[in-house]
């Protein structure tokens, strides 16, 4: 079984985020970087359905120089090889342009499955899966819990509102995208970062994939969100802070 | 035509309360650029619901009828929902940005060559056109979006960013469509939806929360924000990584995926405040968190916030609820 996982390297969770000079995203020269949460998921997942039934784990990932870092981490913790789109203006490519540009490096790789995560970090329009799957005429599914493969096709557990799940049965190839906590990660052992050295990361760009940046819908400008409620910030020692706040809960709020 | 769809969402005739705050969004939107409102319901046997749609001061509606719409699955839903977009030809099409929306949106619009701008928080008018928000980094900062594509283009809206009100109206017209469809062209095959073993907590009922989350480092230290509960008399909540890791059971997680709360106190340890977490306890009466960030989203809720490291704030508020309620 061939299992392509889409991988998208984002800041690091905790970082201090300072908007740039052009008001539209980040200062990156302070950032650190990490892999987008589910994907790390849907890397495992591949991973252990590449145990289960042989096959090879191939990693795609679109993005900056910086990006190696992450294709490397996926190496190191069991991919066979990876394609990195190599791309510095990104944020010129709109969602449908940037997964056209995935689903063009992946066309050629004829996977059974395509797994990507859910949704990133950074932009969170989680879509990029399901319009890869449109582009190359597979069917999908979302937010997935579990997946069982077998012979032509694949079962999966989605994810519903409110604590409910539902099975879904779909013949493969097929493009999944999976939610956080389906499994347990694991870590990459010093044998594998040793040999992540040698797996093979093939550069493509997106002159040479054929495909333009668009942007049917532009990014005008990014600021701080507006607050709507008035927050009363505690100040002190953590004990001041601790003594205001039960005087406020037990005589403002009334909740102790 | 040229106007607002709005695509409200059923399942096994029950509506998704999220429908009437897109509807709500599309109302808002079609007085703002003096576009007609069309409200659609897509399904088998949704003429009573239509009919339901029809008060809701829209100009039209209609009921999207067919078989293979019964239970849902992507492929049938992007391939009526195609059907009807060529069909009205509308300027907007506009979508709850539930987890069903979430699954099917992004291939519509994609056949249209057309981007979905998903989970926006509102909008504003510039130079006549509308510019809609968007959260970015998990609620950290806001972006405005504009579209640069002619007509249609697709919106999905945030739960709870605008509010579900029952305006009433003259009654609308219905109209009942049968989308061509091509059922031997589906591949999704879904089975019956169901949950998992019977929840031995009832979060919903609990009067006060205490929720701990990612800040809480490690399943060691979960004990520490247990105690600040016992204190309270509080039942132990969690955001979505503590239960993905096993340090708390699922029945334990606030949030779209988990439980919906709204106790007297809701108190967060450690949590950023992401919208999916957020839309299960925004209904609780006095918010207090607890995070070391000043920026962190969940104080934009809050009624009373501390900045701080829990390790040194959580064992003094402990000392202080102790105290004060003995
Ligand atoms: C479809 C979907 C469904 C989801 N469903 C849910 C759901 O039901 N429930 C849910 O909770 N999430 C859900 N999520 C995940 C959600 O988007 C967030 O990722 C999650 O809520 C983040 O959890 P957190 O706030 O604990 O972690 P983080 O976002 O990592 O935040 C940790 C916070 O702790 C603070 N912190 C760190 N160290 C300290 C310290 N020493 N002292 C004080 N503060 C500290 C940090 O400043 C940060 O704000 C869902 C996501 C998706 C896409
Ligand atoms: N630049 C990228 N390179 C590789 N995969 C990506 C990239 N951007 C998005 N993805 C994948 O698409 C998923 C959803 O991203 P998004 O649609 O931006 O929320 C991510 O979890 C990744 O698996």
């Amino acid at each position: 079984m061939k299992i392509l996982v889409a991988l998208k390297q984002v800041p690091a969770r905790d970082s201090l985020l300072r908007i740039d000079a052009s008001g539209r995203w980040l200062d990156e020269s302070d950032l650190s970087f990490e892999i987008n949460e589910p994907d790390a998921y849907a890397l495992e997942a591949a991973l252990q359905l590449k145990e289960q039934h042989g096959g090879e784990v191939v990693v795609l990932s679109a993005g900056p120089e910086r990006a190696v870092s992450a294709i490397r981490e996926a190496l190191a913790k069991g991919a066979d090889r990876a394609i990195h789109v190599e791309q510095e203006n990104l944020g010129e490519f709109d969602t449908l342009s940037l997964a056209k540009l995935l689903a063009a490096a992946a066309s050629s790789e004829k996977a059974d499955l395509i797994l990507t995560g859910l949704q990133s970090d950074d932009l969170g329009s989680g879509q990029t899966g399901v319009i890869m799957a449109e582009l190359l005429g597979l069917p999908h599914a979302t937010i997935i819990m579990a997946v069982e493969a077998s012979g032509q096709g694949v079962r999966v557990k989605r994810e519903l509102e409110a604590g409910w799940f539902q099975h879904v049965s779909m013949p493969l190839p097929a493009v999944l995208t999976i939610q956080s906590g389906i499994n347990k990660l694991r870590y990459a052992t010093l044998m594998g970062i040793k040999k992540a050295k040698t797996k093979e990361v093939r550069k493509l760009t997106a002159a040479e994939l054929g495909v333009q940046p668009e942007s049917s819908v532009s990014l005008l400008r990014i600021y701080q969100p507006k607050r709507v409620k008035q927050t009363q910030m505690l100040a002190g020692a953590p004990a001041e802070q601790a003594a205001q706040l039960v005087e406020k809960l037990k005589f403002e709020a009334r909740v102790i | 035509m040229s106007g607002i769809l709005v695509l409200t969402e059923q399942s096994s005739g029950a509506w998704h309360p999220m429908s009437f705050e897109a509807l709500a969004a599309g109302i808002q939107l079609g007085r703002d650029l003096s576009l007609p409102v069309t409200a659609c319901v897509f399904g088998r046997g949704v003429s009573g619901l239509a009919s339901e749609l029809a008060g809701r001061n829209v100009q039209a509606v209609v009921a999207l009828e067919h078989e293979a719409l019964g239970q849902y699955t992507a492929d049938a839903a992007v391939a009526a929902i195609e059907w009807l977009v060529r069909d009205l030809q509308p300027d907007y099409v506009l979508l709850p940005h539930t987890y069903q929306v979430r699954d099917f949106a992004p291939r519509l619009a994609t056949r249209f060559g057309r981007v979905l701008l998903s989970d926006t928080t509102g909008y504003t008018i510039e130079s006549g056109a509308a510019v809609f928000q968007r959260q970015l980094f998990q609620g950290k900062l806001t972006a405005d979006f504009a579209f640069q594509a002619p007509a249609p283009n697709f919106v999905s809206i945030q739960a709870g960013a605008f509010r579900a009100d029952a305006l009433e109206s003259d009654a609308a017209s219905v109209s009942e469509k049968a989308p061509v469809l091509n059922v031997s062209s589906l591949r999704q095959h879904p089975e019956a939806p169901f949950r998992e073993a019977a929840r031995a907590v009832d979060l919903s009922a609990a009067e006060r929360i205490v929720a701990v989350g990612r800040g809480i480092q490690e399943e060691g230290n979960i004990p520490l924000v247990q105690e600040l509960a016992d204190a309270f008399g509080a039942e132990l909540a969690a955001s979505r990584p503590i239960c993905d890791n096993g340090w708390l059971p699922m029945e334990r997680q606030v949030g779209s995926s988990g439980q919906t709360v709204a106790p007297k106190l809701y108190l967060s340890v450690g949590i950023s405040g992401a919208i999916q977490h957020l839309v299960g306890m925004k209904g609780s009466r006095c918010v207090v968190a607890i995070n070391k960030d000043p920026e962190a989203p969940i104080f934009e809720i809050a009624d009373y916030g501390i900045v701080g490291d829990l390790f040194d704030v959580v064992p003094a508020l402990t000392e202080a609820v102790k105290k004060a309620r003995s």
